[in-house]
Parts: structure tokens; C-alpha cells; sequence
């Protein structure tokens, strides 16, 4: 295994991470917060509790699953898109290292800047609301899940867009959409139960439910179904990168 | 950052392990090489030859470079490489010379790995380069023909990052030596963006040599460089050479492989059209000519001139002398005494000498 290049890559990305510190880290810190402070605490103070949780809390954990999705799919999309963009790819091409190697570095840099900034998040909302933590190592296991699976599905996009709009499109129109109506600010309990069944088709739904039971002990669906879902999903993305590579789609001509 | 890239090594151990079950459930994209690939840290291989052991040498007598049977089309249908048969040799260097879309790139790029062959084979020092692409790819560095860059890297980074990436492990000194090489050491700390054309191109010289490779392809490296700076990079070219680095460029300045190449290569419509060593080249480069007008027109050439072998042309109004002008005795001065004696008479007198720049553009007419 060639780990000085994926040390190389890794390094390289985090670096560009650090160059663009307000885009990465701050401007999603600073969104998230200003939904604490409106939803959490100026409109959730008239909103009643939720199983026991009051509503500033509840919708920590969806919060967080959204700054998590959109980073992780933002970071490795662009990570690996802008390099096609510029033509620095060709060194990455003419490298001594293989396709596991180069999803492992871009994939890993991007997990990880998802990761901190999560628990920055978290951080944050630790200081609106009052939050507690009922399954740490199951929390953990969640967002390091979320971060490597939506990172290696952003690592697609990446590889799959050839312009700007379709980096920008898959996020913006099918991934913010569905991360708010995957109950980030409800439980779907609420739903009429027609939408409670529509909702089921989303796999947003089973990331924050997953996520949230972490948290206070609540979920939507089983926490087990949670996990498996998102497995599935891990693994699909896994086998489409493998195609990709493979073929050398949309990386060799 | 670092502390980052620290809890990420703990998580690699795991992914080593994710690793062989991934490869074991899907197979490995080189499977038939496995062995040659895959156990093989080159963290563990600090010196660099990596694999060599393990990997079977299919002609141990082998060229830095050998290509058979590259046939490359690419997906719009357009066949830009037609049985390309070439081998590159230890330690030389060789310009490869032909017109705009002639396929001088796509050749390159495709040894290099940016471009899929279609079919045909292509080793480098002996390594398949896609079944042994990690092998084949450690000994070879690629200056490409476009400058691309990262912008907003400092010039010392980008470089680190190259010899990263071909797996060698950090060598300050030798980052240190290639930016001296190429005056770019009083711009280590700038962004490649304030750089000008002409830098940004040594700084991809510099990529391309961080892990000292054997093997060093140079894409019209000097489209776009002063003549200062041409001379400069020349001077690393040689130098390189010495050090026994084999070379292949393209140029279309045709006195720069003159004053540089071992060998002189011709590609024209995506076929190798002419393979020659330079002295070959520039002997019969030495052929001149000398074009004698004459006063009136004759049949024949007289017998008492037949050792000169000489040819009548334009009707029997100019006759043509070939002589080798290195020679010390060209024949020329007694070859006009002869003439006087046989009373042939001419009214005017030219030599003409054949470039490599005519032979290369006749060579690649007749291909229209
Ligand atoms: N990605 C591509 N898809 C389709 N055709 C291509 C592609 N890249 C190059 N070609 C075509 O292949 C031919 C060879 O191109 P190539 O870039 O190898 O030429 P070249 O010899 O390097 O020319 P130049 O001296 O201009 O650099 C050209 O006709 C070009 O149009
Ligand atoms: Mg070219």
C-alpha cells in the first residue's frame, strides 16, 4: 500500500480545508446556530415537548445529520471534481496508486472534516440548548458512518459532474430536500399516515431517527433498521466507486 | 491537521483489514499481478525499486520504453494512434517530433497512464504498465503539455505533494536541490498563481522530478519559455541525461532535438513514420548538392565525367553533383577542371544543403 500518497492526499486536502476555513468550518457553524436560536429557542419555546425532549433538543441530532450530509457531500465532490476541473489530475492518474488509495485519502480527508465540524456542532448546540447523550458509542458510530458513507457518495458527484451546476445540483435539489423532510425538525409520528409511509422511502429518515435515538432514546424506526440502512447505502456507493474506477468513467478518456 | 492525519492512521489499520476483504470480494483491478501489487508497502521499500523482485522481466534485455501494437481510439470514434511500435532505449534521449494532432500527446499520456490504450502493450523498464502500474509508474515522471497547476499552493508544497504521491518519503534536501536546479528556490514560498508561464512550467519539471524517476517525459517543454530559460532547462536536461535518466520529448522546435536528441522519432496521422538515430539523421543531412547551369543542353553526361556520378535534370540544361561535404576532398575543384577539359560550359553555380526541418516536412507531406 502506497501510504505516502494517501498521506500526501490527506494532507493536501485538510490543507485546503484550513486555506478555506470560512467556507469549511465557520459559515456552517455560524447557519446551524442561527437555527438554534430560532427554532430552538424562539419558536421552540412555544412548541410543546416531544416524548419528554424539549423541541431546542429534539432537533439537535437532525441538525447536525444536515451539516454532516451537506459537508460531507460538498467536501469530497469538490475534493475530487476541482482537480478534474483544473487537469492537476493527470498526476493523480500517473501516481503508483491504486483506486482503493485515492478513495481512501479523498474520502478520509472529507469524513474527517465532517467530523469535526459535527462535533463542533455539537458543541455549539450544547451551549443553546440543554442535551444529553444516552448512547455515546452508538452517537459515534453514527456520525462516523454518515461522514464516510455521504463522503464517498459526494466522492460520485464529484466524479460523475462534468460543470459546476451538476456539483451543485444533486446537493441542492435532492439532498437538502430530503434531509429536511427526513424529520430533522419533527418526528414522523406527526405525519398523516400516508406521508408516514412516503417518508419511509426517504433514507434520510433513518440516519437522523438512527442519530437522534443516540441522543435521548427516541426514534422513528428501529435502530437497528436505522443501521442497516445505512450500511446498504454504504455499500452502494462502495460498488458504484469500484464501477467507476474501473471503467475509468468520466477519469480517462 | 497532523493530529488528524494521526487518529486516521489508526483508522487505516482497519482499513487494511476492509482492504483485503474488499479485494477478496470484488478482486483486485489487477488481479493477475497480484502478488506483484499488493503486499508491497512501499513504505517498506524506502529505496524505491519496488516489486522488482517479485515481478517477471519479460525480455531482461528490455528498453526503457517499449510499445507494441498501440492502437488508442478514442470514444468520439477518432483513431489517434495506429500500431504504434516503438522502443525507447536505456539512458538516451529521444524527441519526438510531428505536427499539430499528430498524436505525440495522446502517445504519452497513454505510456503515462492518463489515456487507456485501446489494445497493444506498453512496458516500462520491463513492467506492464497496467499490470504492474505501481512498478511501471514509480520509475516515471510526466511534464505535461498543458500548465495545470494548484493555484493556490505554495511552490515547495506542490512538490512535496508529487514525491508524496509516487511514494517516496520526504526528502528536503532533494526538493531543495531540484528547486535550485530550476531557479525556483527565492520562489519556494510563493503561490504557484503569482507565478509567471514560464516559472509555473519549471514548477511542473520540479513535480515531475520529486521522486527521482528514470524515466522522464517532457511535453513540449518549452512551448512558451524565453531563450534564457530554454538554456537553463537544457542544461537540466543533460544533466539528467549524465546521471543516466532516460528522456523522451516533444518538441516543435526542430534545432532543439538536433542540438539534444540521441534519437529522432517522427509521428505523423498517429503512425510512427520515421525512427532514426540523430548522426544517421545529420549524415545524410552532410549530402549536399552542387547545381551546375549549363550553356546548352545535353543528352548525356560524357564518359570522361562518369566517376563523378553525375546527373542531368531540367532537360539536360543542369547537371547535379551529390558530395559529402565533411569530407576533406569534396572533388569539387577537380571536378570543374574536367569540365573546362570536355568544354562544357555553365553560366551559373548553386549549392543547396537538406535540413532535418525539410526532411521532417517532405517526410510528413507525403503523408497527406
Ligand atoms: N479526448 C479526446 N477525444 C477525442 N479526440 C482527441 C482527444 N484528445 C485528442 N484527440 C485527437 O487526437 C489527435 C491527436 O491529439 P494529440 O493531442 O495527441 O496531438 P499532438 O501530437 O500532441 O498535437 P500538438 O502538437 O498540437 O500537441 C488530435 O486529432 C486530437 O483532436
Ligand atoms: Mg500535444
Amino acid at each position: 500500500m502506497n501510504l505516502y500518497a494517501i498521506r500526501a492526499i490527506y494532507l493536501f486536502e485538510m490543507h485546503r480545508t484550513w486555506r478555506t476555513i470560512m467556507q469549511s468550518i465557520i459559515s456552517p457553524v455560524i447557519s446551524t446556530s442561527l437555527y438554534f436560536v430560532v427554532f430552538g429557542s424562539a419558536i421552540g419555546g412555544r412548541i410543546p415537548e416531544i416524548n419528554g425532549v424539549s423541541y431546542g433538543a429534539f432537533i439537535v441530532p437532525g441538525l447536525v445529520m444536515l451539516s454532516l450530509l451537506t459537508q460531507s457531500i460538498s467536501n469530497a465532490s469538490f475534493g475530487i471534481y476541482f482537480p478534474k476541473f483544473t487537469g492537476t489530475i493527470y498526476e493523480l492518474l500517473s501516481a503508483p496508486v491504486s483506486y482503493f488509495e485515492i478513495v481512501i485519502a479523498y474520502v478520509g480527508a472529507a469524513a474527517s472534516k465532517s467530523i469535526i465540524l459535527g462535533v463542533i456542532i455539537l458543541a455549539t448546540a450544547a451551549l443553546f440548548v440543554p442535551m444529553r447523550i444516552e448512547h455515546p458509542f452508538v452517537m459515534v458510530l453514527f456520525l462516523v458512518l454518515t461522514a464516510v458513507t455521504f463522503s464517498l457518495f459526494g466522492f460520485i458527484i464529484g466524479i460523475w459532474a462534468d460543470g459546476f451546476e451538476k456539483l451543485q445540483l444533486v446537493p441542492l435539489m435532492i439532498v437538502t430536500p430530503l434531509t429536511f423532510l427526513g424529520g430533522s425538525f419533527y418526528s414522523i409520528d406527526m405525519l398523516p399516515p400516508f406521508w408516514r409511509t412516503v417518508t419511509l422511502f426517504n433514507p434520510v429518515v433513518y440516519l437522523i431517527s438512527g442519530f437522534r435515538w443516540s441522543f435521548y432514546g427516541l426514534s422513528d424506526v428501529h435502530i437497528g433498521t436505522s443501521l442497516a440502512m445505512t450500511l446498504v447505502f454504504l455499500i452502494v456507493c462502495i460498488l458504484i466507486v469500484r464501477w467507476m474506477f474501473k471503467t475509468g468513467y468520466r477519469l480517462k478518456s | 491537521m497532523h493530529v488528524a492525519w494521526r487518529v486516521f492512521c489508526l483508522m487505516g489499520l482497519l482499513t487494511c483489514f476492509v482492504r483485503r476483504w474488499f479485494e477478496n470480494q470484488f478482486g483486485s483491478p489487477y488481479k493477475e499481478n497480484h502478488s506483484s501489487n499488493d503486499g508491497s508497502c512501499l513504505l517498506f521499500h524506502s529505496t524505491g525499486d519496488v516489486a522488482t523482485e517479485n515481478s517477471v522481466r519479460i525480455d531482461p534485455m528490455s528498453s526503457a520504453i517499449s510499445v507494441s501494437n498501440l492502437h488508442k481510439t478514442y470514444d468520439s470514434g477518432f483513431e489517434a494512434l495506429k500500431n504504434i511500435n516503438l522502443d525507447i532505449h536505456h539512458g538516451e534521449i529521444f524527441a519526438l517530433l510531428g505536427p499539430n494532432g499528430a498524436g505525440k500527446t495522446t502517445l504519452i499520456s497513454t505510456i503515462c497512464g492518463i489515456v487507456n490504450p485501446t489494445s497493444g502493450t506498453i512496458l516500462a523498464d520491463g513492467h506492464d504498465i497496467q499490470k504492474e502500474y505501481r512498478a511501471a509508474r514509480t520509475k516515471i515522471g510526466l511534464v505535461p503539455q498543458e500548465l495545470t497547476t494548484d493555484a493556490f499552493e505554495t511552490v515547495w508544497n506542490t512538490v512535496s505533494f508529487s514525491r508524496g504521491l509516487f511514494g517516496k518519503p520526504s526528502k528536503p534536501s532533494h526538493v531543495e536541490k531540484i528547486l535550485k536546479d530550476l531557479s525556483l528556490w527565492d520562489k519556494k514560498d510563493n503561490k504557484i498563481i503569482t507565478l509567471s508561464g514560464g516559472m509555473k512550467r519549471r514548477v511542473m519539471i520540479a513535480k515531475a522530478l520529486s521522486h527521482e524517476p528514470e524515466i522522464l517525459f517532457l511535453d513540449e517543454p518549452t512551448a512558451g519559455v524565453d531563450v534564457e530559460l530554454r538554456r537553463d532547462m537544457w542544461n537540466v536536461v543533460r544533466a539528467l541525461r549524465e546521471s543516466g535518466v532516460t528522456i523522451i520529448l516533444t518538441t516543435h522546435y526542430i534545432e532543439e532535438a538536433e542540438q539534444m536528441a540521441d534519437r529522432i522519432g517522427v509521428i505523423s496521422k498517429g503512425e510512427i513514420i520515421l525512427v532514426e538515430e540523430k548522426n544517421e539523421l545529420m549524415r545524410s543531412l552532410g549530402k549536399k548538392q552542387l547545381r551546375l547551369h549549363l550553356q546548352e543542353e545535353h543528352s548525356a553526361v560524357p564518359d570522361t565525367l562518369a566517376k563523378y556520378g553525375l546527373e542531368l535534370a531540367a532537360s539536360g540544361s543542369e547537371l547535379i553533383y551529390s558530395y559529402d561535404a565533411h569530407e576533406d576532398k569534396t572533388g569539387i575543384a577537380s571536378l570543374l577542371k574536367d569540365l573546362d577539359k570536355a568544354g562544357i560550359g555553365f553560366n551559373d553555380i548553386q549549392t543547396k544543403q537538406s535540413s532535418l526541418e525539410e526532411i521532417f516536412v517532405n517526410l510528413v507531406r507525403e503523408r497527406k
